[in-house]
């Protein structure tokens, strides 16, 4: 019998809680949704699809002017690009110039973008910066809101590139990924990033030297698990309100830094057994530092990567991973195969916190009381690759 | 010289399915195209200037693999979309 047991939501702390209306941003394989809330987050309405036929990997919400989206795209048959809005999704344009690596010189074989998979806006300092992390791996940036992007040489022409990264093997079955682009709220030129597979890395210098940082988190499919790099990471969050603790759902389980100490700590190892410590995504709450949630799902022996048992649950730590709680109350209780991919789970702003994903499966599930209780929002939309919320205010 | 558009790329072209350009190779034509529908050329060429996996440029009914290919005024420039999906 699932447990639901319900428990008091901590106050908030550090940054106000936000209020309103929220967005979430739905990317899928079929194109583009935006849902919105009305003040109280019980009515959603639905417009979309947006781009109908084009795999959209990420959309965001410049969360500094709370205008600008961008929106990573291809089709099936057409080369990738990043779309365009300057008022909340209503218009589009595309990039003038999309990510793309630079042309190799005669002789000599080149990278080539296959698709924009991560979106991360630049910042606050830095109002019109946003990254974008490709596959295969690449980092890109822009400095006027997404219309042109320009390659992260620091990390593109690293010398260890191809060592960290590998080769188009060595990454997911939908392609090698660089995901988890963060920048540390209190300095433009810290950032972290995340590779499927690289690992994790950092850069002190705004991207211009970057050093791996996977010291006590495990690679259990390399020859050498305690490798410096050639990780899984599936999904790194830095805490908005601690920038110095990260959090990690890799490949090889859940995880947590503290910057100062520089080492991985397996957080996962406290989850039931039954259900282990896989999944895709990772979300932190937006005051508490030691809350996080996560989707797990099976990954034992061929990685069927749908939710262990056939019954999705989310699961919650309000103590930094010491404890784990089941929140699968208005979840299917069997038979439910889907799984959550690595962008698809996320939280508003609010208290107490909504939390929010989007199925592969097609189904977008809500809970206003931070995983106590889920009610589905809508049902029937493709494969869903990423849920992003957005503050939308009164 | 006549290029048919594939209907994938019509957004760029304001639905026109066939539009007339110069070029004496298909690099410039795709140039050229490119600054009266600029974004098109990306989706069917990647930055090593090779043409995309799924995308097939015929002249004359030949295939061409090659965005050097020469071109003559009187050609006809068919860019298709391959045949796959899932």
């Amino acid at each position: 019998m699932p447990t639901t047991k319900k428990t008091a939501k901590k106050k908030p702390t550090g940054a106000k809680a936000a209020s309103g209306s929220v967005a979430l941003l739905i990317a899928t394989k079929k194109g583009g949704f935006i849902f919105t809330s009305d003040a109280k987050r019980r009515e959603w309405k639905i417009r979309g699809p947006i781009f109908l036929g084009h795999i959209a990997h990420h959309i965001l919400l410049d969360p500094r002017d709370r205008r600008t989206m961008l929106m990573a795209a291809k089709t099936g048959h057409l080369g990738p690009t990043v779309f365009r809005s300057t008022d909340l999704g209503k218009k589009w344009k595309e990039a003038t110039k999309p990510p793309a690596f630079p042309k190799a010189p005669e002789g000599e074989k080149g990278l080539v973008v296959d698709h924009v998979f991560w979106l991360t806006p630049g910042h606050p300092s830095e109002p019109k910066v946003w990254y974008a992390g490709t596959s295969p791996q690449g980092l890109f940036r822009s400095l006027d809101a997404g219309d042109t992007w320009e390659p992260v040489s620091g990390f593109n022409n690293h010398p260890m590139r191809f060592a960290w990264t590998g080769s188009g093997q060595d990454g997911t079955p939908d392609g090698p990924k660089m995901h988890s682009i963060n920048i540390d709220p209190r300095d433009p030129n810290h950032m972290y990033l995340g590779m499927s597979s690289g690992g994790v890395f950092e850069s002190k210098d705004r991207g211009a030297n970057w050093h791996p940082l996977n010291s006590g988190c495990v690679a259990d499919f390399l020859p050498d698990p305690n490798t410096e790099y050639g990780h899984d990471p599936h999904c790194v969050r830095l805490h908005p309100a601690a920038p110095d603790i990260l959090y990690q759902q890799n490949h090889c389980g859940i995880y947590r830094m503290d910057r100062k100490e520089g080492r991985w700590t397996r957080i996962g190892e406290n989850m039931p057994k039954a259900v282990g410590d896989i999944g895709f995504p990772m979300v932190v709450h937006p005051r508490d530092p030691e809350t996080v949630w996560v989707f797990p799902m099976d990954g034992t022996q061929v990685w069927p990567r749908t939710s262990p048992g056939g019954k999705p649950a989310v699961y919650r730590t309000s103590n930094a991973g010491k404890k784990w709680q089941r929140l699968d109350n208005g979840l299917p209780r069997d038979q439910a195969w889907v799984t959550v991919f690595r962008q698809a789970m996320t939280a508003d702003a609010h208290h107490p916190v909504g939390i929010y994903f989007g199925t592969t499966g097609g189904e977008v599930w809500a809970s206003l009381n931070e995983g106590d209780k889920w009610t589905c929002i809508a049902r029937n939309l493709p494969h869903i690759y990423a849920v992003e919320a957005a503050e939308l205010g009164k | 010289m006549k290029v048919i558009i594939p209907s994938p790329l019509l957004s760029y072209t304001g639905q026109e399915k066939e539009v007339e350009v110069g070029g004496s190779t298909i690099a410039e034509l795709l140039d050229e195209l490119n600054r009266r529908y600029p974004g098109i050329r990306f989706r069917m060429i990647d930055e090593q200037d090779a043409i995309r996996p799924h995308m097939r440029i015929f002249v004359n009914g030949e295939q061409v693999w090659n965005i050097n290919t020469p071109l003559q005024p009187s050609d006809e420039i068919y860019i298709l979309q391959a045949l796959s999906g899932g």
